[in-house]
């Protein structure tokens, strides 16, 4: 089996968008398949939760919604979607108007202490208190969440993120890339089983934010529930199991990430002519080919669901025409594609 | 977790460390201005002014004067602490904890408190240098020093949270409680001032603590001891009012 790596994908594709020579079997490998949890009860359960503001702004319309226990959740919309509310009222700091949320089994309104006890909250903006050390500032964020101190927890917070080394520096001294890996260590003081990111790497460069990724991974592998809001589609799509598209304060979808990309998504057949066409021949008229490149590539969308795709007869009847091709790739649509139809069908 | 001590620990931690951070501005500084009025007018001027009800003037003046630190002291320390992590926005992390509010008004005027009655004691030790005192009531000297520490600092920690703006956090210390604090005897027995006077000094709530923190001193007050002590419990009653209220509501803290 052809597979590749995040890497590679990054590299082949750009924002996700792989091209190989054997379409059926290319896919996108963001992680060890091995490490995709079992499917358990939800650790985070939302029922008909919805919130209107006071100034009668509906920021959520009835979400129902299950998180897994172990999984990698993208939540994808534009802003001003409810992404942010819906984890505000998760973690305690919005009100809902109606609806039940419970985290582990606990009520986050009646068994509050339980429910916020096992989330970390890193939130969109860089809110740290400037004149704090790393090393205090945890050390302050585990008391709060109520547990006891723990120098070697800590330590090794710290040290994964590379951070022990500035724990005695104030935070105003910090660099951007490490007061966002503060706010992450931050949030995993008190060692949560469930860890919210919103907008992780907001305004982050590529290393920083191929960090953030490798962070999350060993996260996950140590059981930790991760719930992202991005608007990196590619971060979705190298990272979670499911996405789930929140638009208008409705939440449009909830796929497994791989099923959604192979459901929605589109395939395009590229084939590199060897000479140039002034324009498609009237027999392929039906077939919605699309020229590019002055005439120099053809373009075959089709559909992966269908029974036949059609491309053993079009590579037929193009040879029959003498029309010939010296390159042949594929691709598949990203998730920000799908994303991109999917917000603007709603 | 039937209470979350923890937490009220860490911010209890965290604000008394914050104080060292900045010990000079909301230690030394309130001390060498106070320090000020007792050499001015204890040492300079005092010596001049006739004795009050058998009281040397700059001896006078020591429980005013601290009055006045405690309740300054008390409002900014309390009301800064809130609205910081308001106005940076760390305030989320507070929220999301699993801290109720009650615990964090206790971490909060707990340390408050703590760092007023630090600041008292110092004043006082102070005032020792450059006046003669003398304390015939310690224990309610005490009473009067705790109450009053907690209940302005729990003020403070309202203004903080109703505070949406710098200004806003001033506006109550010192256009509302310096002028009381002022007109409320810390200088003088409302027994100096004509009728009409002594009368309006009367709905000056400051004024009975002044009162009944001199008595602790002197044996001398405008008003009954015991009137002074149920109005400091009022106050604490109304604060404590007030917070319930705000944490029930979410009110400038939840939306």
């Amino acid at each position: 089996m052809f597979a590749l790596s995040l890497a590679d994908a990054k590299v082949a594709g750009g924002l996700g968008l792989i091209e190989c020579d054997e379409p059926p079997m290319c896919r996108l490998l963001p992680h060890d398949p091995s490490a995709k949890p079992a499917v358990t009860d939800p650790i985070i359960s939302i029922q008909g939760l919805t919130k209107t503001y006071d100034s009668g702004f509906e920021a959520l319309k009835g979400i129902d919604l299950d998180i897994r226990e172990g999984e990698i959740f993208a939540l994808l919309g534009p802003n001003g979607a409810g992404k942010t509310t819906l984890i505000s009222i998760i973690c305690g700091i919005v009100n809902p108007s109606a609806g039940r949320v419970s985290v582990g089994g606990h009520d986050i309104v009646r068994d509050y202490r339980k429910s916020r006890s096992m989330i970390g909250l890193v939130p969109q903006e860089l809110a740290t208190d400037a004149f704090e050390t790393p090393l205090a500032t945890c050390r302050y964020s585990r008391g709060l969440f109520g547990r006891k101190p723990d120098a070697a927890h800590i330590e090794k917070t710290l040290k994964q993120l590379s951070l022990w080394d500035k724990r005695d520096g104030m935070i105003m001294a910090l660099s951007g890339g490490m007061k966002r890996r503060l706010m992450i260590a931050k949030a995993l003081s008190h060692e949560p089983r469930v860890l919210f990111l919103d907008e992780p790497t907001a305004g982050v460069d590529v290393e920083l934010r191929k960090d953030m990724w490798t962070l999350v991974e060993g996260l996950r592998r140590d059981g930790v529930t991760i719930i992202l809001t991005t608007h990196y589609i590619e971060e979705a799509e190298a990272m979670a199991d499911r996405v789930g598209v929140i638009n208008h304060g409705d939440l449009i979808l909830v796929e497994e990430k791989d099923t959604l990309m192979q459901k929605l998504g589109q395939k395009q057949m590229l084939l590199d002519l060897t000479e140039p066409l002034a324009a498609i021949p009237a027999r392929f008229a039906d077939l919605g080919l699309e020229l590019a490149d002055n005439g120099s590539r053809l373009i075959y969308t089709y559909d992966t669901r269908a029974e036949r795709t059609g491309i053993t007869s079009l590579l037929s009847d193009l040879r029959d025409e003498g029309i010939r091709f010296r390159d042949l790739t594929t691709k598949q649509s990203s998730l920000e594609e799908i994303f991109v139809s999917l917000v603007q069908e709603g | 977790m039937a209470m979350n001590l923890q937490g009220i620990w860490a911010i209890y931690r965290y604000e008394i460390q914050r104080t060292k951070r900045t010990a000079l501005q909301s230690v030394v500084s309130p001390v060498v201005s106070t320090s000020l009025y007792f050499v001015v007018f204890g040492g300079a001027i005092g010596s001049r002014i006739p004795e009050i009800d058998g009281v040397p003037y700059g001896a006078f003046i020591v429980p005013g004067l601290l009055m006045l630190t405690l309740m300054m002291q008390s409002l900014s320390n309390a009301s800064f602490a809130i609205y910081f992590p308001k106005f940076i926005g760390t305030i989320f992390e507070m929220l999301s904890a699993p801290v109720s509010f009650y615990e964090i008004v206790i971490g909060y005027v707990g340390a408050a408190a703590t760092k007023t009655l630090l600041l008292g004691a110092i004043i006082l030790l102070t005032a020792w240098c450059f006046v003669p005192l003398r304390i015939e009531h310690p224990v309610v000297m005490l009473l009067f020093l705790v109450l009053t520490a907690i209940s302005f600092s729990l003020f403070g920690f309202l203004i903080g949270i109703w505070a949406d703006n710098f200004e806003k956090l001033q506006v109550i210390p010192l256009l509302v409680v310096t002028p009381m604090v002022f007109l409320g005897g810390s200088f003088y027995s409302i027994d100096m001032l004509p009728e009409f006077w002594q009368t309006v000094s009367l709905f000056n709530p400051v004024l009975y603590l002044i009162s009944g923190f001199r008595w602790s001193f002197y044996g001398i007050a405008d008003v009954n001891v015991w009137i002074s002590l149920g109005a400091i419990v009022v106050f604490l009653g109304l604060c404590l009012t007030a917070t319930w209220w705000i944490f029930k509501t979410g009110y400038r803290i939840k939306k």
